[in-house]
């Protein structure tokens, strides 16, 4: 987040500075492919040191579009004892945990785990090593709870994997990312949602990710900026074809939350998809309410990268037009653009406002209450 | 709805071409004899499926051809019930969706010339917008070098979806010319379908299309920021045409905020993109994508930080809004007569040349 000299925020009170936080975007990392071979199976091994991964994308060691800073992250969080920031639990406890009385942390392992590999037996590998690395180095601190990486472009392979820990309570939600590979309102996704719904787990999705298409529909943009704002208009994408394709309609019980996309883009999304829906609905005839009705009632956000308008009370009214019972904090710690949770909303707030947007929000989605 | 403003000026309506036989005696004898040896089809794009209802208000189709094809019905239709003084005639025939550079521009300029001939010399109060072929920068400079002096043409039409992202330098020349003549660049919903219309892959419903306009009009709005255009081109005026405009605020929100974190990667842009798109760009105000109460859109007005960025416009003959609700709720006057006289004027230096 950006922190301006010329706009101070109000200063927190001490009761304000104590608050229990839940942080709803956190990211473990990897060194190198070579802490997950432990959790791998041989040939997968084999196929990692000899091909790679091979996402759909151009470079093998890093994103086409450079990011901001080295690895995306806070200059201050490379671990002390070394390695990439966010691959020491110790530190991210100190850094992160400890210093933000952080009490519930979703982890969400994106970036190169398997879940959308153009070798999808190979992706399959790697996913499940992503779990097992995640419940075997990073679960043993309870304030931390997993997100169950899924090949999601594989349904199959990706409901067994949501059936392998459906019933462990340190996995809490399925996690997706933003960049699929066709619709994800399309039915080849619909099995995934099922056994989330099954399982109880609401599905996360990520932005970002390789989808192979242009994050335009105009091509490939520049730059970075141009890639990291797009991040909205995939979300936007994402939730429309839900929305359309019926699937809140379909799966009972179904929950979406979208993550590190922002959140001032639903209310108009929402009007929008109202608007167009009342004047073409025989042409989705699955649908039996409004568009804007099932986001209300399904659909969560975490807040990072929260935007910044010019005053910043403006937020509040995005957040009054979605709701304060469906913002989820999130630092998105290690990465660059982390939001800090003294700085976030800096004004007045009722007091269960503020508890909610911090913490009664998740820990009432994840079910930790 | 809020009452209209007499002698508003309509910034997007839609004459449409009949049939490509239509464009017959405006074509040159190369591209006339295409058409016919090959069995050119029509070139209605897949963005306005024919019946689909969106394309055309109820009340507004014809007995006999395409809605929009009908000089009398537009004068009917979509000048004198809304006491509009002039009008932008944008056309959307697919053009600009061919795959051929030449062919591209062969057919733009008939469509220009016919425009010309058939609607804004029979019709004092129409102005039009030159479609030009993106395919080849080189060429839309030719096509808007040829037609700039007549001042009825008041506009440069694209589409918001094409090969590239609309920032990028391929694009330049056209708002390099744009500039020199004094002409905003239109930019309308529509693709050349070059690509998905969604960064996750084709949709399958018409509604999926539709919706997707938005977010690629927020994409595009990016590209001409980040790329410098509004540096390179600081008198450029950009027009979003039927992008829907309540999306704009939080759009601007996230760009600026990552201008901040990163402008090191587009050192060349030089203020918040906030206020570059509030001095350089427009929005027409149909469609009027909520919000669903008057106090919500006096906030949304709020977040616009200015009352000079929106343009009246009906989308005729697109089935936006019943009666003459053209206007949400609860606009002031004041308000109301900006977004129907004075930004259109202000917006088409061209208008006030051609009208006393």
């Amino acid at each position: 987040m950006n922190v301006q000299v010329t706009a101070r925020p109000t200063v927190q009170s001490p009761a304000t500075s104590k608050l229990a936080i839940a942080d709803g975007d956190i990211h473990p990392q990897r060194n190198s492919y070579k802490d997950l071979f432990p959790y791998m199976e041989a040939r997968w091994v084999e196929m990692a040191k000899t091909f790679g991964s091979r996402p759909r994308q151009a470079y093998q060691a890093g994103p086409a579009y450079p990011k901001g800073q080295p690895n995306a992250s806070r200059r201050d969080a490379w671990p002390p004892e070394g390695g990439r920031p966010g691959s020491s639990l110790a530190f991210l406890q100190k850094q992160l945990l400890d210093e933000n009385n952080i009490q519930l942390g979703i982890l969400n392992p994106t970036g190169d785990n398997g879940s959308s590999f153009q070798n999808r037996e190979f992706g399959n590998g790697v996913a499940s090593a992503m779990n097992r690395w995640v419940e075997a180095e990073w679960l043993t601190e309870p304030r931390l709870k997993g997100s169950i990486v899924v090949p999601y472009e594989d349904a199959d392979a990706a409901v067994a994997e949501i059936e392998k820990w459906a019933g462990d309570p340190r996995f809490v939600q399925v996690l997706m990312v933003t960049r699929t590979a066709n619709p994800p309102g399309q039915k080849q996704y619909w099995k995934i949602y099922e056994a989330a719904a099954a399982a109880n787990l609401p599905i996360g999705v990520h932005a970002f990710g390789f989808g192979g298409y242009p994050v335009t529909g105009s091509g490939w943009p520049s730059f970075y900026i141009e890639d990291m704002v797009g991040h909205a208009q995939s979300s936007q994408s994402f939730l429309t074809s839900l929305v359309i394709e019926g699937v809140f309609e379909r799966i009972p019980n179904f929950r979406l939350v979208m993550i590190e996309s922002g959140f001032a883009w639903l209310p108009p999304l929402a009007w929008r998809l109202d608007k167009i829906w009342n004047r073409l609905k025989q042409e989705t005839p699955h649908l039996k309410r409004a568009p804007s009705e099932y986001i209300r009632e399904s659909v969560w956000l975490t807040t990072q990268p929260m935007e910044e308008p010019q005053p910043r009370e403006h937020v509040l009214d995005a957040i009054d037009w979605i709701g304060w019972d469906k913002l989820i904090f999130a630092t998105d710690y290690p990465h660059w653009d982390y939001d800090d949770p003294t700085q976030v909303l800096p004004m007045p707030l009722p007091e269960q406002q503020r508890r909610d947007f911090f913490f009664n929000n998740a820990m009432k989605l994840y079910r930790q209450v | 709805m809020s009452l209209l403003e007499p002698g508003g000026i309509d910034c997007d309506i839609h004459p449409a071409v009949p049939n490509l036989k239509a464009l017959h005696p405006y074509l040159s004898d190369h591209w006339r004899d295409v058409v016919v040896q090959r069995g050119v089809h029509e070139l209605e794009s897949i963005a306005y499926p024919a019946n689909s209802p969106l394309t055309s208000r109820p009340d507004w189709r014809l007995p006999n051809g395409r809605p929009g094809s009908d000089l009398d019905a537009l004068r009917a239709q979509a000048l004198t019930p809304f006491g509009t003084s002039l009008a932008i005639c944008n056309c959307l025939y697919g053009v600009q969706l061919l795959f051929s550079e030449d062919m591209g521009a062969g057919f733009a300029r008939a469509l220009n010339d016919w425009i010309a001939a058939e609607w804004l010399d029979k019709e004092p109060r129409l102005r039009a917008s030159i479609v030009v072929p993106m395919q080849n920068a080189e060429l839309a400079v030719d096509e808007i070098n040829r037609l700039a002096p007549d001042k009825r043409f008041v506009q440069i039409l694209m589409l918001v979806m094409h090969d590239h992202p609309l920032g990028k330098r391929h694009y330049w020349p056209i708002y390099a010319a744009a500039e020199k003549h004094g002409l905003p660049v239109g930019i309308h919903a529509g693709s050349a379908y070059r690509h998905p219309v969604t960064p996750l892959g084709w949709p399958t419903y018409y509604t999926e299309d539709y919706a997707a306009q938005a977010a690629a009009f927020q994409a595009a709005l990016s590209s001409l920021v980040c790329e410098g255009v509004f540096t390179k081109f600081p008198d450029l005026k950009v027009v979003l045409l039927e992008s829907g405009f309540t999306w704009l605020p939080a759009h601007l929100w996230r760009l600026t905020k990552f201008w901040r974190g990163l402008r090191m990667e587009v050192p060349w842009v030089d203020r918040a993109p906030t206020d570059i798109v509030r001095e350089n760009v427009r929005l027409t105000i149909t469609p009027c994508d909520g919000p669903p109460s008057p106090e919500m859109f006096q906030r949304l007005m709020e977040h616009f930080g200015s009352d000079e960025m929106l343009l009246f416009s009906t989308d005729y003959p697109h089935w936006q809004f019943d009666g003459d609700a053209v206007l949400p709720e609860g606009l002031s006057r004041d308000l109301v007569r900006k977004i129907m006289i004075d930004n259109p004027r202000s917006t088409y230096a061209r208008l006030t040349e051609t009208v006393p």
